[in-house]
């Protein structure tokens, strides 16, 4: 049963990166009059033209043209960029490494960071500590990326400190990894923008937990305090953080964009904002694509692992 | 209206005890609104939100240049001239601070009016339904849900062209099935209750139940998504003009002058750090709001519940 409960979300899942495929075709059939036209401008040569037809298939039928696009992104032949020439695969292979290792950078500080803060000002309920870090979580939580990210250079690259660089000058093909300092700003960004809500709810499920009849047993046992938190009450308070955490990851799927292009940091989502400038379809549909997948991904997995931790959902599931 | 409605289902149905039709007293909503009035956070919030929208209003009326002049050689630091310098072009920064609020907020507001009108409609229609109709919103909901906002818009943008309209379509769409969840898990409580069956058990017009009936037991959480959306319009709607795809050049805006000024932010920060905290403080104040009422609507909630 429990097998069956995760195939059905499996399913589901598959589902809607099917649909959302449909919708990221049908962006090539709202450009305006000729698909190849709208994309390489006016000034295009009738030979770049013919090219970019046939490779969109535009002269058969939309099904087939579709098919023929979903069967290429399936088997990781992701067409041509129209503004490069180059083939989308290796435009953002280099890309891609560099936006996981941004991403997961965030996360590895981000989410023990978020527990820690959560399980801290539960612990400090109502004390002033709680109140500084709830009302700063709330400021940092309304703040657009782009402002948080502004905001750092302006401090630690520019005007105050000079510790770090404003923006990556890294050429193409040279990796984020071989010059982590780039790396600092664009990722502190990110935390800053998901620690909030992680710990936010981090906080609440702990406040519940502390209340409960089993950590006051635990105390009553004699138990050092130590052990009660961190064996007793955090992995059960961590529960209804796995969610959370996992749309917070998803979102840093579309939050790298803005945070890239602050930095000049190059990633997809950088790639994106310039793909997009140049009406570059192929690498449009790719990173849209990706991120989907990406989020959905995200989701099956959080919902998978609270039904696996979770005793209730396993046995209403029979 | 809606209390008029529910009181004429209350004497076509004279074997249900009247208390059961007590659906949401007026008072209950206007309650939501000033308990979150009486909370600190709620006041400084909408202090700030004031202040900017004044600014942004006002702020062609008093500037001291048009925003498309060119004042003084680029990038030039403060002087009395130009009290907060020129910009990479030449022009006022002042003048085109004062004048560059007012396309944020007007694209914020439609976009947010956008996703909550079409986010209700979606889940009062769903949390009504119950049935195949439910299924399918939802199942559309997560395709739509799948995208990070901002995704969508760009994907939206780099097919149709950097339109304004298109910005307030595209962020209210992505709004919609947040705000739909939301409205759809609050609604499903208050179609099971008395005044919703007794309406129906009268033959009352199904549009009339959905809208008259249950819409307006859902107006607390409804505010509280209000502010929410609010907040993460600005953010996209700025965001997008940073990126470059909002506004073009030569208008003022405060996205597009952080995107126009980024590059000499060591020579010249000025062009950069006042769109920067205007829309800072914008976003804190929407959001200093939204928690104060949904501080105030938990609140409700547990002197509900005991």
């Amino acid at each position: 049963m429990l097998t069956r409960l995760i195939l059905r979300r499996l399913a589901l899942g598959l589902l809607t990166l099917w649909l959302v495929s449909l919708l990221v075709f049908a962006a090539t059939l709202a450009l305006p009059g000729d698909a190849a036209q709208a994309i390489l401008g006016r000034e295009a040569t009738p030979e770049r033209l013919a090219a970019l037809r046939d490779q969109l298939n535009l002269d058969e039928p939309v099904v087939s043209q579709y098919i023929q696009w979903l069967g290429g992104i399936l088997t990781g032949d992701l067409g041509t960029s129209a503004a490069t020439q180059e083939p989308v695969g290796d435009l953002l292979s280099d890309r891609v490494g560099n936006s996981l290792f941004l991403v997961a950078i965030s996360a590895i500080v981000a989410i023990p960071l978020s527990i820690l803060i959560g399980v801290w000002t539960a612990m400090k309920r109502d004390r002033p500590v709680d109140h500084v870090v709830s009302t700063t979580s709330l400021i940092l939580a309304s703040l657009p990326e782009f402002v948080i990210g502004i905001a750092l250079i302006l401090l630690f690259a520019t005007e105050v400190f000079h510790w770090f660089p404003a923006v990556s000058l890294l050429g193409p093909g040279e990796k984020a990894w071989d010059d982590p300092e780039v790396v600092v700003l664009p990722a502190a960004t990110l935390v800053l923008a998901v620690v909030p809500y992680i710990s936010r709810i981090m906080r609440g499920s702990m406040v519940e937990v502390l209340e409960s009849e089993y950590v006051t047993m635990a105390t009553l046992k004699g138990l050092p305090r130590r052990t009660v938190i961190w064996r007793h009450a955090v992995p059960n308070a961590i529960v209804p953080a796995i969610q959370v955490t996992a749309l917070q990851l998803a979102y840093l799927a579309g939050g790298v964009v803005v945070v890239e292009f602050v930095f000049s940091y190059p990633g997809i989502g950088a790639a994106l904002v310039e793909a997009v400038g140049n009406r570059d379809m192929p690498v449009v549909q790719a990173v849209t694509m990706l991120a989907a997948g990406i989020y959905v991904g995200l989701n099956i997995l959080a919902d998978v692992a609270t039904i696996l931790v979770t005793p209730k959902l396993r046995t209403a599931a029979r | 209206m809606s209390d008029q409605t529910a009181d004429r289902a209350l004497d076509l149905t004279l074997e249900q005890p009247p208390t059961l039709i007590e659906a949401a007293p007026a008072r209950a909503r206007f309650a939501l609104v000033a308990d979150a009035l009486r909370l600190g956070r709620t006041r400084v919030g909408l202090g700030i939100v004031t202040v900017l929208v004044l600014i942004a209003l006002v702020g062609p009326l008093v500037a001291p240049y048009s925003p498309t002049e060119f004042v003084g050689i680029p990038n030039s630091p403060p002087s009395s001239d130009a009290m907060f310098g020129t910009d990479a072009l030449g022009r006022d920064v002042l003048s085109r601070f004062l004048h560059g609020g007012r396309t944020v907020l007007w694209l914020s507001a439609a976009a947010t009016l956008l996703g909550i009108v079409v986010g209700v409609v979606v889940g009062l229609i769903a949390a009504y339904a119950r049935n195949w109709l439910d299924d399918v919103l939802m199942r559309s909901n997560d395709v739509l849900l799948a995208f990070p906002q901002i995704i969508f818009v760009l994907l939206a943008v780099s097919a149709i062209g950097p339109k304004l309209w298109l910005i307030v379509l595209t962020v209210g769409l992505t709004h919609a099935p947040r705000v739909a969840r939301v409205i759809r898990g609050a609604a499903l409580e208050v179609v099971e209750r008395d005044f919703v069956k007794s309406a129906e058990v009268v033959g009352e017009a199904r549009w009339r139940i959905v809208f008259g009936e249950v819409l307006p037991n859902v107006t607390s959480p409804l505010l509280v998504e209000v502010g929410l959306r609010m907040t993460y319009s600005i953010g996209l709607v700025a965001g997008i003009s940073f990126l470059g795809f909002g506004l073009q050049p030569p208008d003022a805006d405060w996205g597009l002058m952080i995107n126009e000024n980024r590059l000499s932010l060591t020579v010249q920060p000025w062009s950069v750090v006042l769109p920067v905290i205007a829309i800072g403080f914008l976003t804190v104040g929407t959001n200093l709001v939204t928690d104060g009422l949904s501080r105030a609507l938990a609140g409700i909630d547990r002197r509900a519940d005991s």
